[in-house]
């Protein structure tokens, strides 16, 4: 499937926003300006109303967003308004993708966001016991449908979500919601070896912060490296001290290439894989 | 104790597990615990929660013929008194249970949310007694309409945490709350409030609230020699609703009504995010919220409502997916009180039976006077659903909670309305200023 292809050659770097955080048209702007530094997907979340998997960052940025005015029906409209040239990924609750539409179910929902040109899922209180209907639609559609493994994921779970992902998964790094910390959690390198001998690309997130946290994970494994409050750390502080658009752009960008340098280190340093 | 398959997660096409993946675990082994100790009785848990129930929590309770009201309305009616339960209100048998649960769990700190706070202060005294650590998560609106609970929450060494964000209510806590415990799940247990979350808890809060209608039923077949026609019980969440309604639900013969609250009005300001009122099940469509796919009151994006109700335990935009499932199996049927009618129900029940009810359980018997037909103080009765104007001759109303901890709302809110019989409350502006 689609989203693989952008783990074939580097680490990817996989930044989140908020769509409409703090309003649509500088949103436009900033996701613009991930792109210009370097994301190779960017999930872009969809405001549902009880984010409850999301830090107090990250659920700021969805209040800002949503108080902008932010709907589904605008969701699309931003999506195709985007001039980006970068894979996006739409991340959301469920209940936003099974309300859509006439029929009951998430097939209308991924059948607009494939016309859009939305190429995944992550949908974070959807486990993939819950998952058939939409893995389907995907399916139809040909889009992706990316999992969160926790470090709490074992046994019989991680089998489960094994047989549904597609894309890449998403190692979430530690325990906990969304946000950035400043060290990187020792739970990383054994979530990854639970997910090692899956066949799609391993992504982390929770918590990366800088270049830094980006070189290690690479270079402890990681396929690419998912990153959403650090960067929505510089959107909530424009908006504090009221700085313009393009200040906030510049250092977004400075922000996403930092992080995309600290994977492509962090490739540097991996062992040569062994050859047969 | 329920007979259902304890590991489906369904009731029909609600419930289920919705939750982000790190809170799976955890809710698989909550899964496990409640089968072997609730369904199974392993290490004898269950032995010890009614033993607790009785010593602690002072059950049973009564079953009270309502003398003056049974006149008023001209059949009998009955009062199941959870008020006189330790805490004042249905919720420790919940709280007890789970708090219990999560000691033979292993579990050393517990997190809870709260409306009204009276699931936070039954939780509170549950922990205290029982020896846990606890924190209680609660929005700012309702710590500022429901003081008294607080004080209570913190006098048994709770700590308890203000949600700011939206509008500071129930909605808002759970969320806040389901955030801690995707932190800490290794060490704690969340004790969900109602019979709403992810499986097990809606099977799990209604077992632990069965033991209202196993006594109820029993209490009624010894008092009157048979079953009641009706059971009527107010409906937020779910909790006493499915605890009043759970030993009944087999007895075809009994009417089972769930009283929501009608707020303000059943019209909805999409534009605005607010519904009026928290009648989920009357109004609401089926989504998914807080770990479980439910009745919701939500906008067509699926973005969820703001609910409003003059009580604080009722205002909530979501219900128990159990009780979703038996309104359209047709089993249980939803009927709505607006904030008016409920407060003159709360000055009613105060006034001819000497028993304060809180705000929700009002909303119960501002239903009862919406379709008895004897309204003849104030507006007059206007029976809202045809199919109860015959309520029976028989009624269990559940008095899910005492209304002390409403004083202060009530008296706030009957001064803005034109109540023929509210009390004259002037001599609160004679001594005093006008607080409680």
């Amino acid at each position: 499937m689609g989203l693989e292809r952008v783990f074939d050659d580097e680490p990817a770097f996989i930044p989140y926003l908020a769509a409409g955080d703090p309003d649509y048209e500088t949103s436009l702007e900033y996701v613009e300006a991930l792109a210009a530094g370097g994301a190779d997907v960017i999930e872009l979340g969809l405001p549902f109303s009880e984010p409850i998997a999301e830090g107090t960052t990250i659920q700021s940025a969805i209040v800002r967003a949503l108080d902008a005015g932010m709907t589904v029906e605008r969701y699309f409209e931003f999506v195709s308004d985007l001039d980006v040239d970068v894979p996006l990924v739409c991340m959301t609750y469920y209940n936003l993708v099974y309300q859509y539409g006439d029929e009951a179910g998430p097939r209308p929902f991924v059948e607009r966001a494939a016309a859009e040109g939305i190429e995944g899922f992550v949908v974070v209180d959807l486990p993939a016991e819950e998952a058939g209907p939409l893995r389907e639609a995907c399916d139809e559609f040909g889009l992706d449908l990316v999992f969160i493994v926790a470090p709490t994921t074992t046994g019989d779970r991680l089998d489960r979500m094994r047989e549904q992902v597609s894309g890449y998964v998403y190692v979430q790094s530690r325990l906990g919601v969304t946000g950035a910390r400043d060290d990187v959690d020792d739970a990383t390198e054994e979530s990854l070896a639970r997910v090692a001998d899956w066949d799609v690309p391993k992504a982390v997130g929770f918590g990366i912060k800088t270049g830094d946290h980006a070189e290690r994970i690479v270079a402890a494994g990681a396929d690419g490296i998912i990153v959403g409050s650090a960067l929505v750390d510089i959107v909530a502080e424009g908006e504090e001290n009221d700085d313009p658009a393009d200040a906030v752009a510049d250092r977004l960008e400075e922000k996403a290439r930092e992080l995309k340098e600290g994977a492509l280190r962090g490739a540097g340093e991996r062992p040569e894989p062994e050859r047969p | 104790m329920s007979t259902d398959d304890a590991h489906d997660p369904k009731f029909g096409e609600y419930g289920g597990q919705y939750v982000p993946e790190a809170l799976m675990p955890a809710i698989e082994e909550l899964a496990d615990a409640y089968e072997r100790y609730v369904l199974h009785n392993e290490d004898g848990f269950m032995d010890e929660f009614r033993d607790r129930l009785a010593d602690f929590g002072g059950r049973p309770t009564p079953l009270q013929y309502a003398e003056q009201l049974s006149e008023r309305y001209d059949r009998d009616v009955y009062l199941k008194r959870e008020d006189l339960l330790h805490g004042g209100a249905h919720k420790l048998n919940n709280a007890l249970g789970q708090v219990l649960l999560a000691k033979y769990m292993g579990k050393e700190r517990i997190i809870a949310e709260t409306g009204a706070g009276q699931h936070g202060t039954a939780t509170a005294m549950a922990a205290a007694h029982l020896d846990m650590p606890c924190e209680i998560y609660m929005g700012e609106t309702d710590i500022a309409r429901q003081r008294p609970n607080v004080f209570r929450m913190k006098i048994n060494g709770a700590d308890v945490n203000p949600v700011t964000v939206g509008r500071g209510t129930l909605k808002e806590a759970i969320s806040e709350t389901m955030r801690d415990w995707a932190t800490t799940v290794e060490n704690t247990h969340y004790v969900i409030g109602s019979v709403v979350g992810p499986h097990p808890f809606p099977k799990m809060v209604r077992d632990f609230q069965s033991v209202i209608s196993e006594e109820a039923r029993e209490q009624a077949i010894e008092q009157t020699g048979g079953l009641p026609d009706a059971v009527l019980a107010c409906a937020g969440g779910g909790s006493n609703t499915m605890g009043a309604f759970a030993e009944f639900v087999d007895d075809e013969s009994v009417d089972l009504v769930a009283v929501e609250a009608g707020g303000s009005s059943l019209t909805v300001d999409e534009a605005e995010g607010v519904a009026p009122n928290s009648a989920t099940l009357s109004t609401g469509d089926e989504g998914v919220l807080h770990g479980a796919r439910t009745k919701l009151l939500q906008d067509s994006d699926g973005q969820i409502m703001e609910s409003h109700s003059v009580s604080a335990g009722l205002d909530y935009a979501g219900v128990g997916p159990e009780l979703a499932h038996l309104v359209d199996e047709g089993r249980v049927t939803p009927v709505n009180v607006d904030d008016d009618r409920a407060l003159e129900a709360f000055h009613r029940l105060s006034q001819d039976e000497g028993v304060i009810p809180a705000l929700e359980t009002a909303h119960a018997f501002g239903y009862l006077e919406s379709v008895a037909g004897t309204a003849t103080d104030g507006r007059a009765a206007e029976p809202r659903d045809e199919n109860y104007e015959e309520l029976g001759d028989t009624l269990v109303v559940n008095v899910s909670g005492r209304g002390d901890k409403d004083l202060e709302t009530v008296v706030e809110e009957t001064s803005k309305r034109d109540l023929d019989i509210a009390p004259d409350m002037s001599i609160l502006n004679r001594f005093g200023g006008g607080g409680l």
